[in-house]
Order: structure tokens, then C-alpha cells, then sequence
């Protein structure tokens, strides 16, 4: 770690007012990614800009009819507030399938959202990556590539977006609250999480000196009918190879929506709305989701290590629509997929 | 000869010279009440809880097993929460309620869970064992606050952030059942 200055903001106007007067600064809540890049020297902020004491942090019913959770929420409190298990259980089993209680108790909402990418070449400072070091090249592409990107990545990146959050947030069409010195505004969740393209060294689309307040849920949060299956090389505490969140709101055994949203295979939490409204209509079963597999898989490429993601994740799909259908949402304790 | 003998000097002191300081940040007082006791601190920014408990405070329970929160050898309750100590930063921590491994035992007599270890024979080098104990005390007070009532599968997941070498596991899972009531 390098000499860095520490200092606690007393509200959000404050850090806001930090970041604008040291544009190198880097904000820290739960410290659970930040902390380790900066021990792998990945991360050097110059100052540290602590937001942990901000009260953004319960679940809130928001006016129309939806949830406002605060940025600042541990992940463990998140998956277990009684609103977000009744109404939102796909977003709570996503949360439980990622890292462990005392990461999910130190981890925010904010910080899940903006967590790096597990590459290892990212990981490697004597590497090539031009995600680190913009321009340098892309180490994975033509190294060891097992856990990066089927779908939408670039000749200058293959990293995939780590969260198992993020991935049923996309699904639930949530939307991420941020504020800057122009004020406040609101990302639609497709648009928070960029594809790499040619300047992978940018995540998000959230501006340098905003900082996320609160992501926003609207009313329908398939609770009957939902399903987030994580397949990864351990049963516990390892990134998903490709995960899928699964949610149908059925008419009998027709789908009158589906919401699919992938894991492990991209830049970003992917999702096609396209794709999802081939499904309306369609009766929920094997031969509909597997048709909504194919066309969402439609571009996906592999790399040396990685093409079994393209069937692994058509076979994710299938069998995470189907626990959505019968309502037998994949546990998160009992790993036996059925 | 002189010269030649000169130049090599300077040339020798110009890759000698002693580089510019690097600016060292002030140290940062801090307070963490560690184990029911109030105990001030001046640390440098980047010393994470784990160092202060380790080197500050020479409370060695906690282990340093991995420094990347991958391990939970280093696991602390931090106001009743289990959390891995080599992730957060003790600046972070000013005014928290710290608890370590050798704060479990209470007048003399051993923690449920340390003596369910025992029990049990849930450890075997011992490295991971306070990280494991501290972790399962972190289970336990959420099992309470949920008024959960944990299966074994449950207690498996929720423990796999600790990892055990010794391959430990069926007896760390067998003394928190018994620290836990369980039949």
C-alpha cells in the first residue's frame, strides 16, 4: 500500500465536496475490494474518503409502491431484511450465494455495485492489462481465461463483472440514485455497468466525482416464481463460472413475463429484453426456455479456456427457468440443483 | 587518472544521492474498545485491524492467514459482527467494540463454543481455530437474531469463510451444533 491521507465525511454533501477537491480520491465503505487492490497495489489513492458512518443505510417503501435501499446497507443485512426476503427473495439469494457472512457483513450495496472485476492479470500489476493501464494489452485473451467473458467483451478486454447483486438487480429492473456537485440523478441499471469497447479502465457510467446514494426497486419483485442459480468450481465462496436469475409471473403454466439476467459471462450483468419478450405467451417449459437460451446465447464466443460457458449457461438458463416455474427457487444451503 | 577517478566519484554520488522524502502521514489516534477494554491508539492510515490487534496491541489471537479476506483466519466480532479483520482499516474502526478470541472466556471459565472445540476435537494445528471460533460466535448471534433454526447445510454454508488445512470441518460442525444446543 502506498501513503495514502484518511478522512470521514460528515454527509454526502461533504464527500462530494472531497471528491471535487481531490479528483484522485477514492471513497471507501466496506473496504472489502478497495483495501485488497490496494494491498495488490492495483488501486494507489493518494486519500481515502470514508463514507461508512453515512446513514444511508435501512429499506425504505418507496411512493410507488417499490423499495429504496441505501447504498451504504451491509449486503448481509440487505439479504435478510424481512421487505427484501418477502417481497425481492431473488435479490436476498443472490446476495447469500456471494462471498462470505463476514464479507456480507462488511460489504455495501454501493461498494457491490462498483467492485472490480476478479481478472487475474487486473490482479497482477507486472502483467499486461489495459484495464489497469489503458493501452498496455489484454493479458487474458490469450493467457488463461477460464472465469472471463462469452458475451460482449473486446479485442482490448474479456473481464466479467463479479457480483451475484448485481445480477438479480438487472433482472428486478432496478435503478441506481447518485449525486454530484450538478445534483442528483437516476441510472436505469442497464445503463450503470458499461461493456468494455475500447476504454475497459471505465466500469460504470457513474461521473468520477458522483457517489451512489440509494438503489431503487419497482413494485414487482417476482416473489412466486424465481430462481438464482450459481454454478462456480467450489459449492461455496468462489466467483460464479456463469449464474442466471430466473423470474416468470406465470397465467397457469403460460408466461406473462420473464425476467433472465446472466452472471459470469460479461462486462456487465447481462440481460436482453428482446429476448425476454419472445417468452410472453410462450408456456413455461423446457422447449420455451430453451429457445430463449439459443437467442440470448446467440453471440457468445468463447476463448481457449472458456467456450464450455456457451453450454454451461444454456443449461443454467434452462434449469434456473424451470425452478422459477414450479416456484422451487434454487437454495443457497442445500447446493443439490433440482 | 585523477580525473578519470574524479568523474567516476561524482558519477558514483550522483547514483548514491539520497532520494526525497516520502511524505509519512501523522498517525491517526484511535480508540477500539478490545474486549470490554478502552484502548487508545496512534496507527498509520493503512493499518488495518488486524495489524493493530497483532502488532499495536500484541493480541495475536487473530492470525494472519491470507491478508485478502479469503481465508477468515483473521475473523473478529466488530460490535457483535463477524467480520475479516485484514479488510477494514483500524481508523476505520475508531469507537467500535472489538471482539477477539481472548476476550471469549469469561471469569475464568471457557467460552461454550471453545469448550464444544475441545469436545469435539475441532482443531488440529490450530491455525484457523480462533478465526473458526470467532466466526461460529458470529453464527450463533445471527441464528439468535433470526430466530433461525440452522440445518447442518446451513451451518456449512455459513462457515465457509473459513478455511481449515487440517480438514477439521465435520468436528468444527459437530462442536457448533453442540455450542449451539443442538441434539
Amino acid at each position: 500500500m502506498i501513503n495514502f491521507q484518511y478522512a470521514r465525511a460528515s454527509d454526502v454533501a461533504d464527500a462530494v465536496r472531497r471528491m471535487a477537491a481531490d479528483p484522485d480520491a477514492k471513497l471507501i465503505a466496506g473496504g472489502t475490494n478497495l483495501i485488497d487492490l490496494m494491498k495488490e497495489d492495483v488501486e494507489r489513492p493518494p486519500r481515502l474518503i470514508d463514507i461508512s458512518r453515512l446513514p444511508l443505510k435501512a429499506v425504505e417503501e418507496t411512493a410507488d409502491g417499490g423499495v429504496r435501499i441505501g447504498a451504504l446497507m451491509p449486503n448481509s443485512d440487505l439479504a435478510y431484511h424481512p421487505v427484501i426476503e418477502r417481497r425481492y427473495p431473488l435479490l436476498a439469494s443472490a446476495l447469500l450465494a456471494g462471498a462470505s457472512q463476514q464479507l456480507r457483513n462488511m460489504a455495501t450495496t454501493g461498494g457491490n455495485l462498483l467492485q472490480r472485476t476478479r481478472c487475474y492479470y487486473f490482479y497482477d500489476v507486472a502483467t499486461p492489462c489495459n484495464k489497469r493501464d489503458p493501452g498496455s494489452g489484454c493479458s487474458a485473451i490469450d493467457g488463461t481465461n477460464r472465469i472471463h467473458a462469452i458475451l460482449g467483451a473486446s479485442s482490448s478486454c474479456i473481464a466479467t463483472h463479479p457480483s451475484d447483486m448485481c445480477v438479480a438487480l438487472a433482472a428486478l429492473d432496478a435503478r441506481v440514485r447518485a449525486t454530484g456537485p450538478a445534483g442528483e440523478r437516476t441510472i436505469a441499471f442497464q445503463d450503470f455497468h458499461r461493456l468494455p469497447g475500447s476504454t475497459p479502465q471505465t466500469d460504470t457510467n457513474l461521473a468520477p466525482n458522483e457517489i451512489v446514494t440509494a438503489v431503487e426497486l419497482p413494485p414487482r419483485g417476482f416473489a412466486s416464481n424465481h430462481s438464482y442459480l450459481k454454478i462456480r468450481d467450489r459449492l461455496s465462496y468462489a466467483f460464479a463460472l456463469v449464474s442466471v436469475a430466473a423470474a416468470l409471473e406465470l397465467d397457469g403454466g403460460t408466461i406473462r413475463e420473464a425476467r433472465l439476467a446472466l452472471g459470469g459471462v460479461a462486462h456487465k450483468p447481462w440481460r436482453d429484453a428482446a429476448v425476454e419478450a419472445t417468452l410472453h405467451g410462450q408456456p413455461a417449459d423446457r422447449a420455451a426456455f430453451t429457445r430463449a437460451a439459443d437467442v440470448l446465447l446467440r453471440d457468445a464466443r468463447g476463448y481457449a479456456h472458456n467456450s464450455f460457458k456457451i453450454e454451461l449457461a444454456s443449461r443454467v438458463i434452462v434449469r434456473a427457468l424451470t425452478q422459477a416455474a414450479r416456484g422451487t427457487p434454487q437454495s443457497q444451503s442445500v447446493k443439490k440443483v433440482v | 587518472m585523477h580525473m578519470q577517478q574524479e568523474s567516476m566519484q561524482r558519477a558514483g554520488a550522483a547514483t548514491l544521492a539520497r532520494p526525497a522524502s516520502l511524505a509519512v502521514p501523522e498517525k491517526i489516534p484511535v480508540t477500539l474498545n478490545v474486549n470490554g477494554v478502552a484502548t487508545p491508539l496512534r496507527v498509520a492510515p493503512w493499518t488495518t485491524l488486524l495489524d493493530a490487534l497483532r502488532d499495536h496491541l500484541d493480541m495475536t489471537g487473530a492470525k494472519k492467514g491470507c491478508d485478502h479476506g479469503q481465508c477468515g483466519a483473521c475473523t473478529v466480532l466488530v460490535n457483535g459482527r463477524r467480520i475479516v479483520s485484514c479488510l477494514t482499516l483500524a481508523v476505520m474502526q475508531d469507537g467500535a467494540a472489538v471482539t477477539t478470541i481472548e476476550g471469549l472466556a469469561a471469569d475464568g471459565a471457557l467460552h461454550p463454543l471453545q469448550q464444544a472445540f475441545i469436545d469435539h476435537d475441532a482443531f488440529q494445528c490450530g491455525y484457523c481455530t480462533p478465526g473458526q471460533i470467532c466466526s461460529a460466535a458470529g453464527l450463533i448471534a445471527e441464528g439468535k437474531a433470526r430466530g433461525a433454526n440452522m440445518s447442518i447445510d446451513d451451518i456449512r454454508e455459513l462457515m465457509s469463510g473459513n478455511i481449515c488445512r487440517c480438514g477439521a470441518y465435520p468436528n468444527i460442525v459437530a462442536a457448533i451444533r453442540q455450542a449451539m444446543g443442538q441434539p
